[in-house]
């Protein structure tokens, strides 16, 4: 069959040197120094010294990188192939966890496996994009307009966000539908449908929360509402606020935060590391690391504009949008615009479940732009 | 293929668009970081002071005071305190345990330094015993590799040398209670102390001093990181009171047993001398904490330690009123200093019998021979012709019906009745069996000790209107103090009478005379019945004093000055139900007086 973008042979076929010269430099400069700046701020956090986060984030970030050049590498087909084994793979381990999670202790999300603890949520976050990437890759515009193209990926996502919920993490489910909304958007689902969506889960919640134990129904309360839990969600709102705010344009100075050192700012190695960024280095370093996130979000969308194969620009956008919430969610939360969720500030909050599945999604996205020009047949071959 | 291209049209566009409200949601973020570290940057850093710097009021040291002498009557002592802290011992009930092999603890004090564990953050230090002596500290810290988490610290505990002698005067300190005015932050600092009665609560303002300021940051759980900043506070004013400690000593030891007040003033200056009211309490306990029991046996104590009688205790002046009703008659011209009554050891007022104290009657007397004798007759007539409104305004020249204003709580007035008051009081006319009474010195008339110390100084000064009080008089204020309007001349004969009183044979204070150096002493005797003598008592024979019940007793008072001819100091005694002034007060008074003139501590002054 003859494939107009298809050019030549050579193009379909690259080397690990042509591959890694394709390398955005900018890219991974960018991950790099918000890298630095997380560990510089952990060095902060244990105040002034390597152990016991600075030392491992680096570590980690290490492995990270190395993690992400070895998916940058990958060809791009490849993970059109496998994006549904991979799903159901991850699907699978949901459950896993979901049973183990009602023998063991009240929410684990973890599997165990001695030397790493595989959180499947987090590995569903790219699953999902992967498979939605293919899906909707192969479907044609009527298909997506038509309403019965939609039951298949509402419920590639419903699924997985809905075991993540009764997990309960409310915020990575909320994070797996919001990425699946910007997915149906980018692709061109009417907008109408999304206001019947909306409506349709709000019908659906009261019958879902029938289904829900009492320790879920109280974490979600919490959630939705922190003042039940006054000298916990509230307490560390108002002292992140405080902290921010007292740390002025310049800043209070690096390792001289008082909040964050005299112990009112709660979590500030993982959830709140950006209030007490903000508290040391002002808004200066607050603006600083927006920026250079805009910057690498910025580049996730190039690298889809020039993507010639659709099943690339969608998981690029996928990918991307799913940085975008860990950055937006994190930083509103510790602002005090939205409710406090349990979402770190990828590269810069200490955990390295997190640093793992961002350096993954950053070397897909850097093989999405290696592999810009070659074409990703309908079916899975190459 | 052409809806392909459609497909790839609607990504690009969805995508822009979804690209644009990425970047509006960061805006959003940079806008709230604005808000919150630029426009509200203030407010926060505030609150971040708020949280991290915690502050600490420093205990000035308390004035200490002195007598005139410069002898200590309440000073700081150090005060030791053994502390725990828990986190700085691996067990805190095995510290505990050897602790009490030290030193006992009751079950309670170690039922309240567990509770103050509990309620306290680890790092906390509590109470666990105060007051150590020098003997325990020594113990504790020859002890200390057994006692880990234990610690000494010293504090300052007012201490008041002279006790119970001086606690009327002086008063004490005590913690703040819910009901004092909080007017300085110092009150809120626990255990802090402030003077609850005496001169501690007139003079409180000017003993306490100036708290210092220590600035601390503090971490979230309270614990002290580094000291920001110390701000010295100002000690309490040291004061210098006019009484002389080792009078008051000799004074309040003369009462022994006995129950009452005494008031020694120099004449001239009417600066206190010694300024006594017995029995009287512990002040340091007071300072301490009272236990229940301690605080009920005082309370039921029908001696009444905890009132000040000199001051609070208001009596019959009984006949040490008379020289005022002397002085009345004379001003009057009723009497003239030759004037002779018989006694016949009762007169009738229409058919109501007065009757003089000696039932066989003094016979013919003058004015001078009546106070010598302290004859009742003669004043029952003196009184009956001056009339009561006169004699009350002589009283009330002499300092009588109203308060000294001295400085001590719970001051009383005392009462000098007259026509006017009566009407007014119970809405009938004055009758002259009143006016009789009253010339004796009883019925409605009131007087406290301290009143009659003033009086008496104002008889015999010269007639100057001095005041008495703790503070000293320098000498343009006593060139200030005025004359009253009264006849040198009638004085004289007043003064003849209370000097008769005593080195006359028959006077009624013959018995407490002395002669030091040629200097004598001169005064009135009173003594105050609380009970009504009835008719048939009198018939029957009178019952002795020393067989009544304690509280049936009379008062027995005692006004007197020495040197009798040029006198300097002047002396109130008064003892409750002490039986008769001539037996029980006079001599106490003479104990006072004699020791004034044997130390001598004031300079002579005159006007």
């Amino acid at each position: 069959m003859y494939k107009p973008y298809e050019t030549s042979f050579r193009a379909q076929r690259m080397s690990i040197k042509e591959k890694l010269m394709n390398i955005s430099f900018w890219y991974v400069f960018f991950i790099c120094l918000l890298a630095a700046i997380g560990v510089t701020m952990l060095y902060s956090a244990a105040n002034g010294s390597w152990s016991p986060w600075a030392i491992n984030q680096l570590m980690r970030f290490g492995v990270g990188l190395g993690v992400m050049i070895v998916f940058a590498l990958i060809d791009i087909r490849l993970f059109m192939r496998y994006a549904y084994v991979f799903y159901f793979f991850t699907l699978i381990l949901l459950f896993v966890v979901e049973v183990g999670g009602h023998v063991g202790m009240g929410a684990q999300r973890w599997i165990n496996f001695g030397f790493f603890k595989l959180q499947p949520s987090e590995l569903m976050k790219i699953a999902l994009v992967l498979a939605l990437a293919r899906y909707f890759h192969a479907s044609s515009l009527q298909s997506i307009e038509s309403v019965k193209g939609m039951v298949p990926p509402l419920l590639l996502a419903l699924v997985p966000a809905g075991l993540v919920i009764i997990q309960p993490d409310l915020g990575t489910g909320l994070m797996l539908i919001m990425t699946t909304t910007a997915i149906f958007f980018c692709v061109g689902v009417q907008i109408w449908k999304f206001a019947v969506l909306g409506i349709g889960a709000v019908i659906m919640a009261p019958i879902a929360w029938h289904f829900l134990h009492d320790y879920q129904k109280n974490r979600v309360l919490t959630f939705l509402n922190p003042e039940r839990d006054p000298l916990g969600a509230g307490y560390h709102i108002i002292q992140s606020k405080i902290a921010l705010g007292s740390g002025g344009v310049f800043g209070k100075g690096f390792l001289k935060g008082t909040q964050s050192h005299l112990n009112f700012l709660p979590e500030k190695h993982t959830d709140f590391i950006y209030t007490m960024l903000s508290e040391e280095f002002g808004m200066i370093g607050a603006v600083a690391v927006i920026l250079i996130n805009f910057c690498i979000i910025a580049y996730g969308y190039s690298f889809a504009f020039k993507s010639s194969s659709y099943f690339g620009k969608i998981l690029a956008i996928g990918l991307t949008t799913n940085y975008f919430l860990y950055v937006f969610i994190n930083t509103a939360m510790v602002l005090g615009l939205i409710p406090v969720v349990g979402i770190p500030l990828p590269l810069i909050s200490y955990g390295g479940t997190v640093m793992l599945s961002i350096m993954t999604s950053f070397g897909i996205l850097l093989s999405v732009h290696i592999n810009r020009n070659i074409s990703v047949g309908k079916e899975s071959s190459f | 293929m052409n809806r392909d291209n459609d497909k790839g049209k609607v990504l690009l566009k969805r995508s822009l668009i979804m690209a644009c409200g990425m970047a509006f949601l960061l805006l959003c973020i940079i806008f709230r970081l604005y808000y919150l570290q630029v426009y509200q940057a203030d407010k926060f850093k505030m609150l971040a002071d708020e949280n991290r710097i915690s502050t600490r009021l420093l205990i000035p040291q308390r004035g200490i005071i002195y007598d005139r002498n410069g002898v200590v009557l309440a000073t700081n002592e150090q005060n030791f305190q053994a502390l725990i802290v828990a986190e700085q011992t691996a067990d805190v009930q095995q510290t505990l345990d050897s602790f009490k092999k030290i030193m006992p603890l009751e079950d309670f004090e170690e039922e309240r330094i567990k509770r103050d564990l509990k309620r306290n953050k680890s790092f906390v230090p509590i109470k666990v015993k105060d007051n150590l002596t020098w003997e325990e500290v020594s113990k504790i810290q020859l002890n200390a590799a057994e006692l880990p988490g234990i610690f000494i610290d010293e504090g300052l505990n007012r201490y008041y040398p002279y006790g119970e002698k001086m606690a009327q005067v002086l008063g004490y300190v005590a913690a703040v209670s819910d009901t004092d005015e909080k007017d300085d932050p110092l009150l809120e600092v626990p255990g802090f102390q402030i003077g609850k009665s005496g001169i501690e609560k007139f003079l409180e303002k000017r003993l306490r001093g100036k708290g210092g300021i220590l600035k601390m940051e503090v971490n979230a759980y309270g614990r002290v990181m580094k000291e920001i900043e110390e701000t010295e506070g100002v000690s309490g004013e040291n004061i210098t009171l006019t009484l002389d400690a080792r009078l008051q000593e000799k004074a309040f030891d003369a009462f022994g047993d006995e129950s009452g007040a005494a008031i020694l003033l120099d004449v001239h200056s009417g600066e206190i001398l010694a300024f006594v009211s017995t029995p009287a309490f512990d002040p340091n306990a007071f300072t301490r904490g009272l236990s229940h029991q301690e605080w009920n046996a005082l309370q039921t104590n029908e001696k009444k330690p905890l009132v000040n009688k000199a001051i609070q205790g208001q009596y019959s002046p009984g006949s040490v009123f008379k020289p005022l009703v002397a002085l009345a008659g004379l001003e009057s011209g009723a009497i003239k200093p030759d004037t002779r009554y018989f006694c016949a050891g009762k007169m009738l007022l229409g058919d109501h019998p007065f009757h003089c104290w000696k039932h066989a009657g003094h016979g013919y007397l003058n004015v001078v021979e009546a106070l010598m004798h302290s004859c009742d007759i003669y004043f029952y007539e003196t009184a009956q012709r001056v009339g009561i409104d006169k004699i009350a305004e002589m009283a009330r020249r002499f300092g009588l019906g109203e308060k000294v204003n001295i400085g001590l709580e719970h001051e009383k007035a005392g009462l000098i009745p007259d026509k006017e008051w009566k009407l007014k009081r119970f809405g009938e006319p004055w009758q002259v069996g009143e006016s009789l009474i009253s010339g004796i010195g009883q019925g409605y008339i009131l007087v406290t000790p301290l009143q009659l110390a003033t009086m008496t100084a104002r008889l015999v000064n010269g007639g100057y209107e001095v005041v008495p009080t703790f503070f000293p008089i320098d000498d343009r204020n006593l060139l200030k103090i005025k004359k009253i309007n009264v006849s040198d001349a009638f004085l004289d004969i007043v003064k003849q009478g209370m000097f008769d009183v005593v080195n006359q044979q028959h006077g009624t204070a013959w018995a407490s005379r002395f002669n030091y150096n040629g200097m004598k002493m001169a005064g009135k005797t009173g003594s105050v019945q609380v009970r009504r003598i009835s008719l048939k008592e009198r018939q029957s024979g009178i019952i002795k004093q020393k067989d009544l019940p304690w509280k049936y007793r009379d008062h027995a008072i005692f006004i007197g000055y020495a040197p009798a001819d040029n006198p300097k100091y002047a002396v109130a005694v008064l003892v409750e139900h002490g039986g008769g002034g001539s037996s029980v007060a006079a001599p106490i008074a003479s104990k006072i007086l004699y020791q004034s003139l044997v130390l001598d501590p004031i300079d002579y002054r005159k006007h």
